[in-house]
Order: C-alpha cells, then structure tokens, then sequence
C-alpha cells in the first residue's frame, strides 16, 4: 500500500492504463489517507468510489479507454470549485452545507480525462488569506511541522499534496495562492496565464486575477493537470486556452535560455529570510551549471505590487461577495426587515478577514475614493505589466524567491493584517500581469523564528522548504514547465531529505 | 501622533454600503487595521502616473458572442432547494419596509 502512495500522478496513470495497477487499489490507499487525515486538509472526503466519480465516469471507465490520461487518479478539489451534489463552502460558514447543482469547468474536465475526486480541499475562506488561518472550519497544519502553517489560501491542497493524503490536487491562485502554500510545503504549484483554464464553476473572488492551477509532487504531474483542464469554455468568456495545448515537459539542460532575476523581488526585497537567500543562489547557480544565462534586470514598480493588490483585489471581492446574502443559497440570519437580514447574515456568515476586504474594496470603490485609490491602482497595475513585457524582450524567464519565508508558526501573523500581506511580495506581481509562474521546491533552509525553544529540539527541528519561482510571458506556460522540469531534476528536491 | 486615514465614522458608513453589521469591538479594530492598511496602499500616490492608462484586465479581448438561442436553464425545484426560505416557486425574504 505505501508504495502507491509514493508514485507520482505520472507513473501511477502508466501503471493504470497498462493494467498493472488497479484503480480502485489505488484509489483505496488515498481514501484510507484522506480519511485519516490530522492535518484538517480536507473539508469533505469520498468514502467509496461511487462517490469520487462523478456522473459520467464510472461508464467510461469500464470501457477502459486508455485514451484518458488520468485515469483512475484521484485528485484533491481546493473547496472554492462547485462540485454537484458535493458539498462545497469555499471556507466560509456562509456556505456551510451548500451543495451545487453543477460542476466546474476545470473539474469535468479532470473528470471527463479520468480523474476522481477524492475530496474537498480546505482553505483560506473565499480564498483570502496566506497561511490557511482564514478558514471558517479551523487552520490547515504544515506536514513538515504541525505547528505551522502550510501557506494560504489553497493550503489544504497543499497540505495533501505535501503530507502524501493526495496525489495531486487542484487550487485558484490570486495573488499567491497556489505558489506560496507549494512553496511553504515543498511541492510543485502553478498558476496558468490568466485565461488558460475556465472560470466557470470557481466561487469567483477577484474575477481579473483568479485562475485556477494545479499542485503536484513534481512538474510533469502539473503539465498533466493542467493539459486536462486547459481550454476555452463558452461559459467563462475570459478563457482562451493555451494555443496548441500544453505539451509535456523533457528539457534536460537550460542550454539557449536566459533567465532575469529582478533585484526588487530578490537582493533588494525587505524580508527575504538568509536561509531563502542562500537556496535561491545556490539554484541560480545551479540553472547557469545547467547551460542557462542569468543577469539581473528590473521590475521597478513591483515593491508597488502589494498596494495595487490590496486595492484591486479587495474592490473585486467587495462586488462579487454581494452575492452571499441570505437569499438564494447559504444560511440566512432570520431578522423583520430585509435589510437587518442581509446585514445579520453577512455578520454572522463571514469570518474577519473577509470582512476586512470587503470593507477596504467597498472604500476604495466608494464615491469620493475611487480615482485616489481605484483608478491608481488599476495604472500601477499597467505599469507592472509594461515592466514584465519590458524585462521579457531581453529574458525568456524571470525568477525569483517564491515566498520571502518558510512557514511561519500558527498564529504569528494573525493579528498584523499588513505583516500577512507582505507574504505575497513575490507573487502578486504575476497576476497582475496575467503571466504564469510556477514554484518548485529548491531546498530546504532552518527557520528565521528559532524553531522550538527547547535547544535539543532546535538542534534536530526539521528545516523547511523554500520554493523558488519561474514566471515567463503570458502564454510561455509550456516552455516555463519544461524549463521549470530541467530545473527540478537537477535540484533533485526530496521529501524526506534536503535537496542536493 | 499619525493621523488615521479612516475614521469611526467613515467605517460605520461603508459598513452600511456594504451591508455588514459589525459590533463595537469589529469598529474600533477594523478603523484602525484598516488605518493601517490604507496608510501601506498610500505610497502609490507618490508614484507619476499621468498619462497611464488603467488595467481592468489584462488580456486583449473582443466581445465574445455566441448565438442567442433559447435552451433549456435549471430546474426551478432543483435550484430553490437550495435557498434559505423557498415558497411559492419563489425566494421569500423579509419585507423591505418592517
């Protein structure tokens, strides 16, 4: 049983359609997994697979047709992706017992390529958060160590992913939110360029920056994901697809490549911890061992990236969450006066932070406000774009650190709304720009906090991954995952060790 | 002393917008978090700006149109079981005037 759990999605989906793996053995080891799960990962697990494959499957299955690439893998849903008769909340209480009357576009299409569900995914509620803290069913723990956090906001699909509960799973990143937990957990994470894969189905939170990705062990599981879920879907019709499809990666070197790495999000950033630091240079090393050429270059209105964020995002948010209002689905506070209803409601249904956002968007929207923080923001926004168009003429890739930390412990931020921000310094810049940029694992560095304050247990505490981080021009997602593969096999990232 | 960029007031007021009760405590908390935050996202009006066009989207797309015709949309029952208060075939709510 174990060493099922140690396949990737690759190996496993070969092993499947060969006939030498029986799907339904597999996809016992993962529900037992799942099931057993001391993480708080997961929201909702399968408890057989009549409940894992959605309508439709189990028929094509017993064809056996081994056309479908992911046959018989179950993947873990980050809770944000409407799932029919599954139980679906997006975090929130708000939503606590909803179940869709449809699937999301991204989910048929794992399925229809043979994927299960294994289970709902906890995270950050509605996606706003870095550290899974957020939650309005309680914090995700990190599986290298329990007292921390595993990133946010798609940590449980992280956590699975990371702590073998899962063998891949699916998450929406916004401003981080696929990469930052993948890094804090030290496993592959991937945000498309916007409009790769739908929307459809995808509780939205800032409709301009979320895009759904996959989390996997290692790059060639990501490519598979998102080769399934990738293109145009007439009910989002900001989705395009990628031109082509995604093609698997094989890279072996880095040979005819050049890589820029801004100094603003890395010698010039405030915070970058030395143990990211130095995992950072010595992959940069590595990726100039590997053929490729490195120089430094510029993005000089990144550092602006989280203020334009922490306006445009919230503003989004404060528009698309007026939907939860006690009306059509999720609980309702009873009051004698419609408008004490939806304000007892959105009181009652909403945990802290989303409140903080809505409150920020809903200022930054209001008459008065709206050029001085609105209109700015959305001009910061174009001249981060024109900065990453600009660095692109002369570089394939840009890189940098995907988080300035490894994970922090449960509770360090959570009363300095602004310190959580800062989390993703390295990662809003993308989104904003639509490009892609995934982070792999590149090492493993002791923690900034001291770790536990017993000196023997600091003396033998487990250090913790850094992710390092791959973005290229919107579109390059193929190139960038085959770059990103090259990368990996050279970094040679394990679990249980530290990367050689 | 820093002078904080929203006060007691404003956030009672965009709490109404917003439709969002919040209790004494959320108040204060939030006037001052929010303070905080908004005191952050300032630093981009030092930045030059004129003359730049706004991004509300970054990717370059045409209206996207695809044929009006009818089809069938949910099933009524299906969609309404899921509603806090169905009645009627309807969404019941409070009365707006109580």
């Amino acid at each position: 049983m174990s060493d099922l759990i140690e396949l990737t999605v690759t190996e496993a989906a070969v092993r499947i359609r060969s006939g030498e793996l029986s799907p339904d053995e597999y996809f016992e080891a993962y529900r037992r997994a799942a099931a057993g799960d001391s993480l708080n990962a997961f929201l909702w697990t399968a408890e057989d697979t009549a409940q894992a494959d959605l309508e439709g499957t189990r028929a094509a299955r017993d064809e056996r047709d081994s056309e479908r690439p992911l046959d018989g893998i179950p993947v873990a849903v980050k809770d944000i992706f409407c799932t029919e008769g599954i139980p679906t909340t997006a975090g929130s209480r708000i939503l606590q017992g909803y179940r869709p009357p449809y699937t999301a576009t991204a989910v048929r299409r794992l399925r229809d390529a043979g994927a299960r569900i294994l289970g709902k995914a906890n995270m950050d509620e509605f996606a706003m958060g870095s550290s899974n803290e957020n939650s309005g069913y309680g914090p995700v723990l990190n599986p290298w160590d329990e007292g921390r956090v595993p990133g946010g906001s798609s940590g449980g699909s992280a956590a699975a992913v990371a702590g073998r509960l899962a063998p891949c799973a699916i998450g929406t990143d916004t401003g981080g939110s696929i990469r930052q937990p993948a890094a804090l957990c030290g496993i592959v994470g991937m945000k498309p360029t916007y409009g790769a894969v739908s929307r459809y189905g995808m509780i939205a939170f800032a409709s301009s920056l979320d895009q759904c990705g996959p989390l996997t062990r290692d790059v060639s599981d990501a490519a598979l994901l998102l080769r399934a879920m990738e293109g145009r879907d007439p009910c989002d019709s900001t989705s395009v697809g990628i031109e082509g499809g995604i093609e698997l990666p094989s890279r072996e070197d880095l040979k005819g490549l050049s890589f820029g790495i801004p100094r603003e999000l890395a010698s010039d950033a405030e915070g970058i911890e030395s143990g990211v630091q130095e995992v950072f240079e010595r992959t940069v090393a590595l990726i100039e061992e590997l053929g490729g050429e490195v120089s430094e270059t510029e993005l000089p209105h990144a550092p602006h990236g989280i203020s334009a964020y922490y306006v445009l995002a919230p503003a989004e948010a404060s528009a698309n969450l007026a939907r939860f209002d006690g009306v059509r689905y999720g609980m309702r506070v009873d009051a004698d006066d419609l408008t004490e209803m939806y304000e007892e409601t959105r009181a009652k249904g909403f945990g802290p932070e989303v409140k903080r956002r809505i409150m920020l968007g809903t200022y930054a929207l209001s008459s008065g406000y709206y050029e001085a923080y609105y209109g700015r923001a959305q001009r910061v926004r174009t001249k981060i774009a024109e900065d990453f168009s600009r660095a692109f003429e002369r570089f394939d890739f840009v890189v940098t650190p995907t988080s300035p930390t490894v994970a922090f412990k449960l509770g360090a931020k959570t009363d300095d709304p602004l310190a959580m921000y800062m989390n993703d310094y390295c990662t809003v810049p993308m989104p904003l720009a639509g490009i892609p940029a995934i982070s792999i694992p590149a090492g493993v560095a002791p923690p900034a906090d001291g770790g536990p304050d017993d000196a023997r247990a600091r003396e033998s505490a487990t250090r913790l991954p850094v992710g390092f981080q791959i973005a290229g021009p919107a579109f390059s997602d193929s190139a960038m995952l085959d770059a990103a593969h090259a990368l990996e096999m050279a970094i040679g990232f394990r679990r249980n060790g530290t990367a050689t | 002393m820093i002078r904080p960029m929203i006060d007691r007031e404003q956030v009672l007021h965009v709490a109404k917008l917003a439709r969002l009760k919040l209790s004494d405590e959320e108040v204060e908390r939030m006037t001052s978090e929010l303070s905080g935050i908004l005191e952050h996202v300032e630093r981009i009006s030092e930045l030059d700006l004129d003359g730049v066009e706004p991004t509300s989207h970054v990717i370059a797309l045409e209206n996207v149109l695809r044929p009006d015709e009818p089809r069938p949309s949910w099933d009524r029952d299906e969609v309404l079981e899921r509603a806090p208060d169905p009645a009627g075939g309807s969404f019941r709510v409070p009365s707006p005037q109580a």
